[in-house]
């Protein structure tokens, strides 16, 4: 395979990454809601931890990012 | 928008507009032999930007510092990011909170600023003239996380001494285990200024990259006859308009992440676990 294409493909892959870290985002966010609206009183003092998690997911799906970027434009 | 002529091999094949191309930096007003100590210290575009960034805050916080009794709309909007940060340290690292609020209070003013004047869209009002994102630049960003890095090492060690080791060995860790976990947690300890940068620079960096991928969407469909134009330029068009107010939440949020974990860490380095 050529050398261009390989790395094109591969970053391709990492975009996969990508939209998992949209999946675990989305859950991080999506399970807030949810036990926020079951107790509503909890949910302001909990919205540090929310933005921790949402950190958290948060670098995984930019480092997918990142994977790809160096793929096209470094490597 | 720039097109690129040098038609660089390594950028894929055939696009005409590089996405990258705006985060070049460039020296201004003929300052690119300046010299110090044998080092090039140009007056750059990012140079430039943090200097209007920090302009734009030391306005906008001098004109709340009136202290009136009964606070103006000014004194207002700055009295809320303060008390902001304030009750971000108090809940979460105490009243030993309460002194790293200058540093915080800058850190965070100073990222929002940024991540928000980037997204100015100057060209609408002076043909030429472009925002300059500086926190979509690694440098940038990985010295602010490296200050932030230093205060908790230095908070620590002078705190606790030694005993700050004790940070990487929880409470309770059976002892098989202890040099297992300590390398585990030295390892993420010394993950953290890496992790702490590098979220700020990317989710600027896509963003930017995502709206400039957008816009060449216009330009090489029109480009490629009126049918495919008006066939595809609307919802790209739509996407831009809805990608930049999502934009300007993640401004506020990355900023504020920042100052979050900052906290965090500080506190880590206050009261150990």
């Amino acid at each position: 395979m050529e050398m261009e294409a390989a790395k094109l493909i591969g970053a391709g892959l990492a975009a996969i990454g990508a939209g998992l870290a949209a999946i675990g985002v989305g859950n991080v966010f999506g399970s807030f809601l949810e036990s926020a609206l079951r107790n509503p009183g909890a949910a302001d003092g909990q919205q540090g931890r929310l933005f921790i998690g949402f950190a958290a997911a948060e670098l995984l799906g930019l480092l997918a990012f990142l994977v790809a970027v160096i793929l096209i434009f470094v490597a | 928008m720039q097109f690129d002529e040098r038609r660089d091999l390594t950028v894929a094949g055939e696009a005409k507009v590089d996405p990258m191309h705006q985060f070049t930096i460039e020296p201004l007003f003929g300052s690119q032999d300046w010299q110090l100590a044998g080092y090039n210290i140009a007056f750059t575009n990012s140079a430039l930007w943090m200097a209007i960034a920090a302009v734009a805050l030391w306005v906008f916080v001098a004109g709340g510092m009136r202290r009136q009794l009964v606070p103006g709309r000014w004194q207002m909007a700055v009295e809320t990011f303060t008390g902001f940060i304030d009750n971000l340290l108090a809940a979460n690292i105490g009243p030993a909170g309460r002194k790293y609020v200058p540093y915080v209070f800058s850190l965070f003013m100073f990222i929002l600023f940024a991540n928000l004047l980037g997204l100015l869209p100057l060209p609408l009002a002076i043909v030429g003239v472009h925002a300059f994102t500086f926190t979509s630049h690694f440098t940038i960003t990985g010295i602010l996380a490296i200050m932030s890095f230093s205060i908790v090492l230095v908070v620590g060690f002078w705190k606790h001494g030694f005993h700050f080791f004790s940070l990487f060995v929880p409470h309770g860790t059976p002892v098989v285990m202890i040099p297992l976990i300590f390398l585990i947690e030295l390892f993420s300890f010394l993950m953290r200024p890496f992790s702490l940068g590098l979220r700020l620079f990317v989710a600027m960096m896509a963003g930017h990259v995502l709206l400039e991928i957008l816009a060449s969407f216009i330009i090489d469909s029109s480009n490629a006859g009126l049918g495919w134009g008006l066939l595809i330029s609307p919802p790209s068009f739509l996407l831009m308009v809805a990608i930049c107010a999502l934009e300007v939440l993640v401004a506020g949020i990355q900023a504020y992440v920042f100052a979050l974990l900052t906290a965090l860490y500080i506190n880590d380095a206050e009261h150990l676990h």
